[in-house]
């Protein structure tokens, strides 16, 4: 196991999928630290703040009231301060539009959410796996795009 | 006169520990039994140093010479992989164990529990990577590409770039295309 923890944030507005998320995140034997915000205005300050824990890997719900996910994506993208971060598009959308739009305006990851708590399981290993993969073999991030 | 002594080895280790470190003038943190964390970049000499007045107590630096190995095993499938020569007619777990000198399992049993991945899949990541990189930056076709890393037809490339990613390889150039025209509009 690697010593440094992998840290991981979701933004979701749906309770349930909050849930879902850090459960399974439990039950993988990896390690990460994983908070959570409610929806995009509650993301950005906390990003924007001073004392900000900026994470490896982003999960953006697509659709969240008062900011939504590519709103989100967009400011992320225009600060060089966050440019480190992986960004990993997470919704119940799957149209081709969405996630070519999505991944043209910077995103890394775009994954439609399983409908069991085992292919969860399965995608988020893969998705930090792979990740990890590009942060510690200084891999270019600006290729890293991936589907699931 | 017989002496009868009882003795610490948690407390032993830690004072050797101690004394050593500081002796190379290393800043560190004893975080709990059998784990140190160095606070600062140790040279290689510094390092070496440090292993070896271990070495004399019977203390062996663990984790360290696990990832060493590890990133050994990384530069070897990086040469193979980039290196052309050195693909030919190798099988990887053959390649590897005899540049290593350990046995495949081995080798395969490590990484896994270092890397979050396993061998099989690196190599697969970094072929996919050097793929995207040659799709980007040179003028040579997925077919050209495919020939160049040894894949046995152009499918099989197309086909795992698709697994690994989840994407196609056009579908991979035709994103990072509008993402540049969109930062040049930008500039």
């Amino acid at each position: 196991m690697p010593n440094d923890y992998i840290h991981i944030i979701l933004a979701d507005d749906d309770e349930d999928d909050r849930l879902f998320f850090t459960d399974a995140f439990d039950e993988l034997k990896m390690n990460t630290k994983v908070n959570t915000f409610n929806d995009g205005v509650e993301l950005m300050d906390y990003l924007n703040s001073e004392d900000a824990i900026l994470p490896n890997v982003l999960f953006l719900d697509l659709n969240m009231p008062l900011k939504n996910g590519i709103e989100c994506l967009n400011e992320i993208k225009a600060n060089s301060k966050m440019s480190d971060i992986a960004i990993a598009i997470y919704s119940t959308s799957a149209s081709e539009e969405d996630i070519e739009e999505t991944f043209v305006l910077g995103a890394n990851i775009y994954i439609k959410k399983p409908s069991s708590f085992k292919q969860l399981k399965k995608v988020l290993a893969e998705v930090v796996s792979m990740n990890w993969q590009y942060h510690t073999n200084s891999l270019n991030k600006d290729n890293f795009l991936m589907r699931l | 006169m017989k002496l009868f002594i009882k003795f610490d080895f948690n407390t032993i280790c830690k004072k050797v520990l101690e004394t050593k470190l500081e002796e190379l003038d290393i800043k560190y943190r004893i975080l709990a039994f059998g784990e140190v964390e160095l606070l600062e970049k140790v040279p290689s000499e510094k390092y070496e140093a440090l292993n070896d007045a271990l070495n004399s107590y019977g203390i062996e630096i663990v984790e360290n010479q696990k990832s060493i190995l590890v990133q050994k095993i990384k530069d070897a499938i990086i040469d193979m992989v980039f290196n052309e020569d050195s693909t030919v007619n190798v099988k990887s777990s053959v390649y590897l164990s005899e540049k290593l000198g350990h046995s495949y399992g081995y080798l395969s049993n490590l990484f896994s529990e270092v890397t979050y991945t396993s061998i099989e899949n690196f190599i697969i990541i970094q072929k996919i990577e050097y793929t995207k990189q040659l799709l980007l930056t040179t003028d040579l076709s997925l077919t050209e590409i495919a020939f160049k890393l040894n894949y046995s037809s152009v499918a099989h490339l197309s086909t795992q770039f698709k697994n690994a990613t989840g994407i196609t390889p056009s579908a991979f150039q035709r994103i990072i295309s509008k993402r540049r025209s969109i930062a040049q509009q930008k500039n």
